[in-house]
């Protein structure tokens, strides 16, 4: 895989170049140019807000295809928490499960147990103090980017510990292949996932060189086949499929995370911009009494993931009822992590400083000097008309040299109007010439 | 030697949801010329702090941000009721904040030695009824 595999891609057919997504994106990744847009590819974190925004459905999360799975002689379905709040309340846990099954899978495993395993991992990391506080989650991907290209300063904060995903797919095929005395390389290992992000993390892991996941389909794509699968299952069907416990379904939602760490001095923050702003108030020391920061992408987090299919308030809904149900069952005893050091990340995160005029100090001072003027000089109406997100982002897109001062159209009217002046003058010296 | 780029701030009085813009819009600029992260942390720690006692303290100032070749000056000033003994404001823990605002979480007293923890140089003017002018310097490299 290179560097910079994206889940998140345009359709170029589809966009009409209509400027609603570059607003929206939180690093400034987007800009239409020729009437299309197009991605940054190191600005992108995948967070999937352009998705949610395009009025053409013009951008789109590459995901696998269910065909995938007849890759492999066992398939193994991990669905992410957030799929027990896309059905309605007479729709068990259990039911679920085993409706991934009939859907072709030969295992299921949940996510949601191995959301425990780190929750406890994390008590523990937090409890031994050793650790730059607050903690913040590392359970997003589309967060950790974030801090990796706009908040360096956080790089430390972050817990390095394995997403509940990874956690999931490294047990599953230990498990399986010691179990069943199966070649790991016959086991394929399906996410099903709420999000672009997922994808990106699986196909380019910032945390270690290779994903322990062999697929990840979409949830939006396997919605409809698996609902009819569960309809043809008894309401009190009870396999003895689930694993997890109330905090590792909790997880699917915003707070799931801290109220799994049991203590009081947590915060839950959900949707892009609102962590950015967060964020800005850790690096500035203001953030006061929190030694842990859930920060998720998306509102109402995991359950509001581009790939969902239910509203995540109603989601949100849901999971109540599948908490509610999960806390008749205590698996905490099964689900620790006394020895955590396995779960660590084995790669060290880079800072990625996408936002950076120059790589000499110098040189980018001498550009922002220009980009100051430059600025100074549009309207600051922030239309977007040009392409860019705003007048500022021309002006940087122009020092940088991908724009010119003439894609703002007051602009163009300005030097198109000096230049119709320009005309009329020299018409007048013609006329007066000739009538000499 | 003159600077090379040079931003004013207006800080507007007991707007606690706006102290931060101008410190906030200092680290963008910061991070755009590709300044070290830790260096870029001190300045936005300290010039929170300084824009915070002037929402708090000041009644309101404005911050002017000069960045030369080698450091970062910066000046927030006001004309707000000054300050009568220097020394004893400089204490870790001193603090005329009122009960409300130190239930909001602020003024805890720990502003001004911060300020001068993360610069390189730190200067406090300051004379009562006439106001208060924070001078911050911090080198580049
Ligand atoms: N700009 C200012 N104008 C007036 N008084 C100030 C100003 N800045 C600081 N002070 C005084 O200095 C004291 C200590 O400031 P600081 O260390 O920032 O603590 P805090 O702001 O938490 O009170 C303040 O309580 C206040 O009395
Ligand atoms: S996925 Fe997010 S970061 Fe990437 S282009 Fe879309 S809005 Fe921007
Ligand atoms: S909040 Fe959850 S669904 Fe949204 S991007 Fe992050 S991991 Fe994916
Ligand atoms: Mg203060």
């Amino acid at each position: 895989m290179t560097n910079y595999f994206h889940s998140v891609t345009l359709e170029e057919d589809k966009c009409r170049g209509c400027t609603n997504c570059i607003k929206h994106c939180p690093t400034e990744a987007i800009r239409v140019r020729n009437g299309k847009a197009t991605i940054i590819k190191e600005r992108c974190i995948d967070c999937g807000e352009c998705i949610r925004v395009c009025p053409y459905h013009a951008k789109k999360a590459v995901t696998d295809p269910i065909s995938e799975l007849s890759k492999y002689p066992v398939k193994v379905a991990l669905p992410a928490p957030s799929l027990y709040g896309q059905f309605g309340q007479d729709i068990s846990r259990e039911r679920i499960l085993k409706g991934l099954l009939e859907l072709g899978f030969d295992w299921v495993f949940e996510v949601a147990k191995a959301a425990e395993i780190v929750s406890d991992a994390t008590r523990r990391i937090i409890g031994a103090g050793n650790v730059k506080k607050p903690v913040i989650s590392s359970a997003c991907p589309a967060v950790v980017r974030l801090v990796q290209v706009r908040f360096p300063n956080l790089i430390n904060n972050l817990l390095k510990i394995e997403s509940p995903m990874e956690v999931a797919a490294r047990i599953a095929k230990q498990t399986i292949t010691e179990r069943e005395n199966i070649p790991a390389e016959e086991i394929g290992i399906f996410f099903i996932s709420p999000c672009a992000a997922k994808v990106t993390s699986v196909k380019a892991p910032y945390e270690k060189k290779e994903s322990f996941v062999n697929g990840v389909l979409s949830m939006k794509d396997i919605h409809i086949k698996l609902l009819e699968k569960i309809k043809s299952i008894p309401w009190d069907f009870d396999g003895d499929l689930v694993s997890s416990g109330a905090y590792g379904v909790g997880w699917a939602g915003s707070g799931g995370e801290c109220s799994a760490l049991e203590t009081p001095r947590t915060l839950a923050v959900h949707g892009i911009h609102n962590v950015i702003n967060i964020f800005e108030e850790i690096v500035e020391d203001r953030l006061k009494n929190v030694d842990f920061v859930e920060a998720l992408s998306c509102t109402e987090g995991c359950l509001g993931g581009p790939l969902t299919v239910v509203n995540p308030f109603v989601a949100s809904t849901n999971l109540k009822w599948q908490v509610n149900r999960a806390k008749e069952r205590d698996f905490s005893g099964e689900n620790t992590a006394a020895d955590y050091q396995d779960l660590l990340w084995t790669k060290d995160m880079e800072y990625k400083p996408i936002l950076k005029l120059d790589d000499n100090m110098m040189k980018a001072m001498i550009k922002m000097q220009k980009l100051e003027e430059i600025n100074d000089g549009l309207p600051g109406l922030d239309c977007g008309a040009c392409g860019s997100p705003s007048c500022r982002a021309l002006a940087e897109d122009i020092v940088r040299g991908l724009a010119f001062e003439t894609d703002c159209i007051f602009k163009l009217r300005e030097k198109v109007s000096d230049l119709a002046d320009h005309m009329k003058a020299f018409e007048h010296i013609y006329r007066q010439k000739t009538e000499d | 030697m003159s600077s090379i780029i040079k931003k004013e701030y207006d800080i507007p009085a007991n707007d606690f949801s706006l102290a931060g813009e101008a410190s906030s819009n200092v680290r963008k600029l910061l991070t755009q010329l590709g300044v070290y992260p830790t260096v870029i942390k001190r300045t936005s720690i300290a010039m929170y702090e300084a824009e915070l006692n002037v929402v708090i303290h000041g009644n309101g100032g404005k911050a002017r941000v000069e960045i030369f070749e080698d450091k970062i000056e910066i000046l927030v000033y006001d004309e707000g009721p000054g300050i009568e003994d220097i020394e004893l404001a400089m204490k870790e823990g001193y603090s005329t904040a009122p009960d409300f605002i130190r239930e909001m979480g602020f003024g805890a007293g720990m502003g001004l030695s911060n300020i001068k923890k993360n610069s390189d140089r730190f200067v406090l003017e300051s004379e009562p009824n006439k106001g208060t002018r924070v001078y911050i310097t911090i080198y580049l490299y």
